[in-house]
């Protein structure tokens, strides 16, 4: 089974409210010193989902990311989980694409690569939250698509995959080539073994740019996006909590209901 | 390309579901505001039609419904194409869905395939130099993006609760049509087979007035017994953080979150759950927020009315009592 994995690279999502600071100006956010970036939270769950069907049904794994040479380390790191090659899609021109724009990119990249069975995707980044990369992928690439997926079952070249929905969950079938996104319910993603990550820092991580994928230089970077952003800023959070202090907690629980009858909460 | 504002409505079993209510409200106005039409889409099984009719007294001008066995169950592959016929059909100037399992499945293609802009998950929209301008939560609700459609024809998804329902005039006319589908099963390469819907002990997360909700500092899954005590009590629905979902402790239905529910009580009580940003997006719509928790700098104080600082096992069984007496009053 050939499986392709797209991974996006993200401001770590793990970093404290606090510490989290936007550059209002430059309508950008301004990562904390010493924090390296991470891939987005859900591309795990589609890495390691990738390598359990490999390890069940055989196959390779090849992982693609748009973004800078620090994406490197990304790619790295899903090599050194299990997967078996990496491709950096890397350029200039490639710089500011909208999800649309990267889908493009994707396209042109999996269709130099050939042949393939599923390409699995997480189920939205957890930075911008558009979740549109992946499924304009499989329509860039006209292939059926299932997402959000809970469970991925393989019946030949037929998927029975499980969709969860806001009040439950949806079972649906899937023919071959198809696009997969993954929710986090999924699987617990491993961590790199040693083995993993000495074998991984032997490989070579190729750079595709637009000389290598065939992609229409006006419908991707910041000209060939589709939103311009106006304005970026934190919310103003204060709920102004009022701390309820007393000498024990279970007084301190009895003046909250007090509180919350006056308010007429209760 | 037409001024219209078509929106994407939903069935959930035998009603239209309540965003469905708010992509009326908010198409109306842009609708309104473009000079344009407001275009309701209904897809579904046998009954659709007789549903559709009060899409019209939710505010749209004209209702286009699509009803064969087909369209019962959700599929991509068959709803893409029967709302890119639509869509075709009608050229939109905006086009709006929910936020929902079906809608951000089905927009991104439409919108990619018929070229225009699409953001997701907006929590206001308007019209800027006849423009749809969006309001987005972004980084998980650490930061909030505006944007701006730089094509004239827009897409974009609605968080749920995040809009205004549409009052409802039962008196109010508007067209009825339908759409054709032919699609042969056999031709499409998904297939719908099954929903398995959870059905919810007692109290709907979405619908309850009350919601407790624990999370990693419960410490076990046994210890959401001590919650579910408290809610009974208050005919309150039961939720949890993510961090609660991943370690086991609570079934995912329960998860209140970016990737969860979105809930919006008078009180939620927050028990052992730190805030993080992305339980706060579902969180968040909560009138009334307390929060229980040992560590003083947890997020979720911020974010809370009230709050205790100290271990929920001394503070749920003494408010559980509090309550027992006041609700007898």
């Amino acid at each position: 089974m050939d499986i392709i994995v797209c991974v996006k690279q993200v401001l770590d999502h793990d970093i404290p409210p606090r510490d989290f600071k936007v550059d209002e100006e430059n309508l950008t956010v301004v990562p904390p010193a010493n924090v390296s970036p991470v891939i987005s939270n859900f591309d795990e769950y589609a890495i390691e989902e990738a390598i359990l069907l490999k390890e069940a049904h055989g196959g390779k794994i090849t992982v693609l990311t748009v973004g800078g040479n620090s994406a490197k380390d990304l790619l790295k790191k899903c090599l050194a989980m299990g997967c078996d090659e990496a491709v950096l899609l890397q350029d200039e021109a490639f710089e500011g694409s909208d999800p649309f724009g990267v889908a493009r990119i994707l396209a042109g990249a999996v269709k130099k690569l050939g042949t393939f069975d599923i390409i699995l995707c997480g189920r939205i980044s957890s930075d911008l939250s558009q979740g549109a990369t992946a499924l304009a992928l499989a329509e860039a690439l006209d292939i059926p698509s299932a997402s959000q997926l809970i469970k991925i079952e393989v019946n030949g070249d037929t998927f029975r995959c499980e969709r969860v929905l806001e009040d439950g969950e949806e079972v649906v079938e899937i023919m071959t080539p198809c696009l997969l996104t993954v929710s986090n319910e999924i699987n617990n993603p491993r961590l790199p073994s040693v083995k993993g990550i000495l074998m991984a820092s032997r490989k070579q991580i190729p750079t595709w740019g637009t000389s290598e994928v065939d992609v229409d230089a006006a419908t991707v970077g910041a000209a060939g996006s589709t939103l311009e952003l106006t304005r970026l800023y934190k919310p103003d959070l204060s709920g102004n909590c009022e701390f309820i202090e007393a000498d024990s907690l279970e007084e301190a629980a009895n003046k909250l209901g007090d509180r919350l009858r006056e308010d007429k909460i209760i | 390309m037409s001024n219209d504002v078509l929106v994407l409505a939903e069935r959930i079993n035998d009603r239209i579901s309540l965003v469905s209510s708010e992509l009326c409200n908010i198409g109306r106005k842009l609708a309104d505001e473009k000079s344009g039409s407001l275009i309701a889409l209904l897809l579904g099984g046998a009954g659709t039609k007789d549903l559709a009719k009060g899409l019209i007294a939710l505010g749209a001008d004209k209702v286009i419904v699509a009803e064969t066995e087909i369209l019962a169950g959700y599929n991509n592959a068959a709803y893409t194409q029967v709302v890119d016929t639509a869509y075709k059909e009608i050229s939109p100037a905006i086009f709006l869905v929910g936020c929902t399992s079906v809608g951000r499945d089905i927009a991104p293609r439409i919108a990619f395939r018929n070229g225009t802009s699409f953001a997701n998950d907006c929590t206001e929209l308007s019209l800027e130099d006849g423009m749809l301008a969006a309001v987005r939560p972004v980084y998980a609700g650490n930061a909030l993006s505006h944007v701006r459609s730089k094509t004239e024809a827009a897409t974009a998804s609605i968080r749920m609760k995040a809009f205004s329902l549409a009052d409802e005039d039962k008196s109010r006319i508007g067209e009825m049509g339908e759409i054709s589908v032919s699609i042969e099963a056999g031709a499409l390469r998904t297939s719908y087979i099954e929903t398995k819907q959870v059905e919810a002990e007692g109290v709907r997360l979405e619908d309850a007035e009350y919601v407790v909700s624990g999370g990693r500092g419960l410490g076990g899954a046994e210890n959401f017994e001590q919650l579910e005590k408290l809610a009974k009590l208050l005919k309150a629905a039961v939720g949890a953080s993510r961090a609660a979902v991943d370690a086991g402790w609570a079934p995912t239905h329960m998860q209140v979150g970016q990737t969860g529910k979105i809930v919006s009580p008078m009180l939620y009580i927050a028990v052992g759950i730190s805030g993080a940003m992305q339980h706060m997006v579902g969180a968040g719509p909560s009138k009334n927020i307390v929060a229980i928790n040992t560590d003083p700098d947890a997020p979720i104080f911020q974010r809370a009315r009230y709050g205790i600082v100290g271990d929920y096992k001394k503070v749920i069984p003494a408010l559980t009592e509090k309550f027992e007496k006041l609700l007898k009053n």
